[in-house]
């Protein structure tokens, strides 16, 4: 018995004629088979749609369905015709919001119409009927399966794969060389050199000078007034050819002027300022992203990924937030032209933590 | 208007410093010479044009007069008699008439109640009050003056000010201005609609908590572009169709998980469903 329906005939024949079937009993699908089982209850009684019972919704259906390929139909050409009563004007913006709206509509009811209508279709018009269609075993036949076996038999006596082993030797090493490229060339997907060095130096060496970001001029202490904010990359950064943007990702400072009264510097730390002006790493130090919401009144720096803060005015220690150390600080005086400058590196890795950075 | 600032400026940074070297001088000497001389030339313009030159000077020691007045009844009682500040408000020296065009011009001051931070609001004072108050303030001491009219026209370039803005002040105002939280209840504000006198003036000042962007960080040409790119923002729709508030994944996640979610389940409801 493999599938029932109301109309008491057997159906799903026509289904399994692609199927080879076991005239033995049960299939290795459902081969348990309990004695107490409680009997299949069938199908609730059929309930009629509509367009079963009344003709004239069957043509409203169908009307439907023709409809919406019709629509798709239009949909299509509507695209069409968007493409070219909204070209792309180079310099107006506004024309690629109006070619992509009308084409992006036109294409939308293309697809959606024939979906629905297909949906619609199968739902509302299609044999209604509910079945239930059982599982089938997977193993071929005894024939089918003595015919693959000499389908293999027969491949391996015509090209002698087993007779000529030197030929399936070679085979097998050729298949074995040729990932060997792929090896070398992703090999350079690593650093060259050793990332560990890179993460822990940056830019900023003594006597660089502290320029704007992103026109590379020089800052004078002078200019940088009480409140002030500014921007900063190390000088020579934008003359670089190569790895510009990983080394500004490493260099990137901000530069704040505090009264002095306001500003609390710890001992190992004198000399790191110049008259207010603190430099602090614009990285954060919990997933890197640049810290640069600068609250002038209260000192607070703001990141606006996890809203770690930090207290400019207390070292950048972390007052809130899930970053675990203050932002580096770089030590900074000023040249004899009034220049800021650096006076060496970054004493500890700038950012987030990684495996090797001893703590 | 900006012209009779500056000639405050030199009245009240000049004058100190005869007094210092010879001791005889009055120290509005200088001060007074120059009005003299202002209105002798003023008089002798006016004879031969019929403008009324000599009356703007005179008219500028009035709006002085007029703002000091204004002051000392709306902003006195926080920021002193003198400006020179209380416990309830910070001292007004040295802060420039575009401090006070940027407080009052957008509502901000006087300030209705203290909180986080002093919110816009209808603004109370007519343009004319308010630049008497800015001549006042700055004539206390010199501070940041209303810029003349070409760095506030938008004619800048706005890829090069919309580089300066993705760096000095997207951070908080948000790439496209839409503005963004910062700590304890503390905001920076949407520019959408900010006249550019104020958007200037923001940046020149540093009001409240945002940091200050002097002429010597940002060039006046360089707030000109700045101003030219918000002016673009704004005028020019958002390319990729609705902006959602421009506030990125905050509006556009709860869009597609309310909207693209809802409809998925809805469509998944739909194809199982028996047709009646």
């Amino acid at each position: 018995m493999m599938a029932d329906d109301h109309d008491g005939t057997t159906s799903g024949e026509a289904a399994e004629t692609a199927v080879e079937k076991h005239a033995s009993s049960a299939s290795p699908g459902v081969a348990v088979e309990r004695a107490d089982r409680i009997p299949n209850p069938g199908f609730p009684p059929e309930r009629l749609r509509v367009t079963d019972t009344d003709p004239a919704k069957e043509r409203a259906a169908e009307r439907t369905v023709s409809g919406l390929f019709l629509l798709s139909v239009v949909g299509s050409v509507l695209a069409v015709v968007a493409y070219f009563a909204f070209p792309i004007v180079e310099g107006d913006p506004s024309t690629i919001r109006l070619n992509n709206l009308f084409l992006g509509l036109g294409i939308t009811l293309g697809l959606l119409g024939i979906g629905i209508g297909a949906v619609h279709w199968s739902k509302a018009l299609m044999h209604g009927h509910e079945l239930v269609e059982e599982r089938h075993g997977t193993r071929g036949s005894d024939e089918t399966r003595a015919k693959a076996v000499e389908i293999f038999q027969a491949g391996n006596a015509e090209s002698g794969f087993t007779r000529r082993s030197l030929v399936r030797n070679t085979l097998i090493g050729a298949l074995v060389a040729t990932p060997i490229p792929a090896i070398a060339i992703f090999r350079d997907l690593a650093p060259a050199e050793d990332p560990i060095a890179l993460l822990k130096h940056t830019m900023w060496e003594e006597g660089v000078r502290l320029t704007r970001d992103p026109s590379g001029t020089p800052i004078k202490a002078s200019e940088v007034t009480i409140g002030s904010a500014f921007h900063v990359i190390p000088e020579g950064l934008t003359e670089l050819e190569s790895h510009k943007l990983e080394e500004k990702a490493k260099a990137a400072v901000l530069l704040m002027r505090l009264p002095l009264d306001r500003l609390n510097e710890r001992e190992d730390r004198q000399g790191w300022s110049y008259d207010g002006i603190v430099a602090y790493s614009k990285i954060c130090t919990h997933v890197g992203c640049p810290v640069a919401l600068y609250e002038q009144q209260t000192h607070h720096l703001l990141c606006p990924c996890h809203q770690s803060e930090f207290d400019v005015a207390n070292h950048a220690e972390v007052i809130f937030g899930p970053a675990a150390r203050p932002l580096p600080q770089l030590p900074i005086t000023v040249d004899e032209e009034g220049y800021l400058v650096a006076k060496s590196d970054f004493t500890e890795p700038v950012g987030p933590s990684f495996w090797e950075r001893a703590l | 208007m900006s012209n009779r600032i500056e000639t405050q400026h030199t009245m009240a940074s000049t004058s100190p410093a005869p007094a210092r070297r010879s001791g005889r001088r009055h120290p509005l000497a200088t001060a007074a010479l120059l009005v003299v001389g202002l209105l002798a030339t003023g008089g002798a313009y006016a004879l031969a044009t019929t403008s009324a030159t000599a009356e703007t000077t005179v008219a500028n020691e009035q709006l002085v007069e007029d703002g000091g007045k204004l002051f000392a009844a709306n902003c006195a009682s926080c920021h002193g008699l003198q400006g020179a500040g209380t416990e309830a408000g910070p001292s007004v020296i040295g802060v420039g008439a575009l401090a006070v065009d940027f407080q009052v011009g957008t509502g901000r001051m006087p300030m209705a109640a203290s909180g986080p931070q002093a919110e816009v609001k209808p603004v109370q004072f007519t343009q004319e009050q308010i630049d008497a108050m800015g001549a006042w303030v700055a004539s206390l001491a010199p501070g940041p003056a209303v810029p003349p009219e070409r760095y506030l026209a938008g004619d800048g370039d706005a890829a090069i000010g919309a580089e300066l803005f993705r760096i000095n002040c997207a951070m908080c105002h948000n790439v496209a201005g839409a503005g963004g939280a910062l700590t304890e209840g503390k905001y920076a504000p949407g520019l959408a609609g900010v006249d550019p006198v104020h958007v200037y003036g923001a940046m020149s000042t540093g009001p409240q908590n945002m940091p200050v962007f002097s002429d010597l960080n940002l060039t006046p040409e360089e707030k000109n572009d700045i101003i030219t790119y918000l002016q673009y923002i704004e005028e020019n729709p958002s390319v990729g169709g609705f902006d959602l508030g421009s506030l990125g994944p905050v509006s556009e996640g709860l869009f597609i998980w309310i909207f693209g979610l809802g409809g998925l389940v809805a469509v998944t409801i739909w194809l199982t469903a028996k047709s009646n």
